[in-house]
């Protein structure tokens, strides 16, 4: 346990050091400021704007981080070899695989924390200075603490990720495991729609192979409570539980057959 | 005592083309038995098959067929690897990290307290001579300097056996002396070390035993002075007070003879000629005898000739390969 933890606080060092997340992070709070300043814009809106901008932002750059950092975890390390070093010292190759995928979330988290800090403090400022018979025509309120569902629930969703972006970095190339884990994070989004195939076709075979895909794909878009949230809809805490079960179940599964594949690799 | 290492018919196949996959023989059949204490030389040319070995050793790839033992436990029995260090080739280590983080990171991983980490991780650099640098990135050390690291981590937790993959490679003539000397305080200390190399002259100054690889096979291994003494090929004669009269006697025997100033002779003689008759003769003419020594193939010629003959025997093995 002791050697995962000092793999995971070495990754998140290394990713700390290297300047993309650092940008990335930096170019979301950006992005969640100047929704402040498209707000203005649109009479009304302007809260939902920046809620809207907000968790998209911490979506869209949380998915870039994961990706980018998550494909460097371990085929990186084996195309550039730094890994012979460390695979020669008293860890077994499982706990390199674990302690990595915690490093990474460590580093997620972080950056996740800073873009929702940015967030609130938009909304905070957005509260503090509209006056109160305005605030009561918004769907919920500014500082709303429903919106940490949703960033909850998105962080799941790039543990999830993460763990996909290993698991494809523990047998290929680093820029076809950057396009694999993208192209899984939108047929992810997509996949609810797989489940409802065989209404749109009429072959028995085609609907069952969608289906089988729905089962097998990670299905994404239920990680996505974005609108919900901002429209001040209900988001039962059972259905946050069960998502993030789903999605924790997911990610062991990975886990394993990661630590499985890379148990068995060459190292050439 | 067992063997600190043993290996035992350590074969390794890859397997090689795009649509039809055939196998190629890395490392075919490899038998060595290194004791404690030796500081034991891996010979071969580029592509003979050490860095497959030390890799297998390091069960960073799996072998085809037969074995091997670190301390007597089979490769990849991760408590061994407490004791054991590793230099890969040409290492290279992580970006945003500095000498000391990384050394501390690699300490942390053998389980070192913090405070021993700090001065393990000082004294080690010291000792590889990196200074102020060590609190600079390694994305910035010249590849030198990344040796002396990839050393420095080889060594972090006091291993009593150490594998160095090329430890001279990209050092220059100071840091070479510096790796030898290093390696011959290792052996004081009773330490085991495998290193490979291509660079002969550091075996002849390090090892007490080698083995030589070519095109994956071991074409030889021993005590250096068995190998060289195995490989006399004549022997060098040197008299002086020669005659012309007295060299038109002793030229038919010599296949080379060089004068070496007036009346001074050294001449080359093949094993044809044993040299106790050219002696008798030498002394029958009332030449003076100055030496006599055996010439002997240098590592050097030997490694050479070795890699010849087995790139020479190897198309037929190739084919026989294929077919199995």
């Amino acid at each position: 346990m002791r050697a995962i933890s000092w793999i995971a606080v070495s990754v998140f060092r290394e990713s700390v050091r290297d300047r993309v997340p650092y940008n990335l992070v930096l170019f979301a709070v950006l992005l969640i400021a100047s929704s402040f300043l498209l707000g203005q814009l649109t009479a009304g809106q302007d809260v939902k704007i920046i809620k809207d901008l907000g968790l998209a932002a911490t979506a869209v750059f949380g998915l870039f981080i994961a990706i980018f950092i998550g494909i460097g975890l371990v085929s990186k390390e084996v195309e550039r070899r730094s890994i012979y070093a460390l695979l020669a010292k008293p860890i077994s190759r499982p706990q390199l695989i674990l302690g990595k995928y915690a490093g990474l979330v460590l580093t997620l988290a972080v950056n996740v924390a800073v873009m929702t800090v940015a967030l609130y403090a938009v909304l905070a400022y957005m509260t503090w200075t509209e006056s109160a018979q305005f605030q009561s025509a918004w769907d919920a309120p500014g500082i709303d603490p429903a919106l940490f569902k949703a960033v909850f629930l998105i962080f799941v969703e790039l543990m999830l990720i993460t763990a996909l972006a290993l698991f494809f970095s523990t047998f290929s190339t680093p820029l076809l495991s950057a396009a694999l884990t993208f192209g899984l994070y939108i047929v992810g989004h997509f996949n609810a729609d797989l489940r409802n195939f065989e209404q749109v076709v009429d072959s028995r075979a085609a609907a069952w192979l969608a289906r089988g895909l729905y089962h097998v794909l990670p299905d994404l878009s239920a990680f996505d409570v974005k609108t919900e949230v901002v429209h001040g809809l209900a988001v039962p805490a059972g259905y946050v539980a069960m998502t993030t079960a789903y999605g924790l179940i997911y990610i062991a599964l990975l886990l394993l057959i990661s630590t499985v594949i890379f148990s068995r690799r060459d190292f050439k | 005592m067992p063997p600190a290492i043993k290996i035992e018919e350590l074969t390794k196949d890859y397997a090689i083309g795009f649509w039809r996959k055939r196998p190629y023989r890395a490392l075919d059949r490899l038998s060595l038995a290194i004791e404690p204490g030796e500081v034991f030389g891996f010979l071969g040319p580029n592509g003979a098959g050490k860095t497959t070995t030390l890799k297998l050793l390091m069960q960073l790839i799996f072998p085809t067929s037969g074995r091997a033992e670190i301390l007597g436990q089979p490769v990849g029995h991760v408590a061994t690897r407490q004791r054991i260090g590793y230099l890969p080739e040409n290492p290279y280590f992580y970006d945003y990290l500095t000498a000391e983080e990384l050394l501390e990171y690699f300490a942390q991983l053998f389980g070192y307290g913090a405070a021993d980490r700090k001065q393990r991780v000082a004294a080690l650099l010291d000792k590889v001579g990196i200074g102020a640098e060590r609190r600079l990135q390694l994305r910035k050390f010249s590849k030198g300097m990344v040796q002396r690291v990839g050393i420095a981590q080889a060594l972090v937790n006091d291993p009593e056996v150490i594998f160095l993959d090329e430890p001279m490679s990209g050092l220059d003539p100071l840091g070479r002396r510096e790796v030898r000397n290093l390696i011959l305080q290792l052996r004081d200390q009773g330490r085991t070390v495998f290193f490979s190399s291509h660079i002969l002259a550091d075996a002849e100054a390090l090892c007490s035993r080698v083995a030589v690889v070519a095109g994956g096979r071991l074409a030889a291994s021993g005590r250096l002075s068995d190998i060289l003494a195995f490989e006399v090929r004549g022997w060098e004669l040197v008299v002086a007070g020669v005659t012309p009269a007295m060299l038109a006697r002793l030229t038919p025997v010599a296949h080379r003879t060089t004068e070496i100033s007036a009346g001074r002779y050294a001449l080359e003689l093949s094993l044809d000629h044993p040299p106790e008759r050219v002696l008798a003769d030498v002394a029958a003419m009332g030449a003076d005898l100055v030496s006599l020594n055996p010439i002997r193939d240098t590592l050097e010629d030997f490694f050479v000739r070795r890699v010849a003959e087995a790139g020479s025997a190897r198309p037929g093995q190739e084919d026989a390969r294929a077919r199995d």
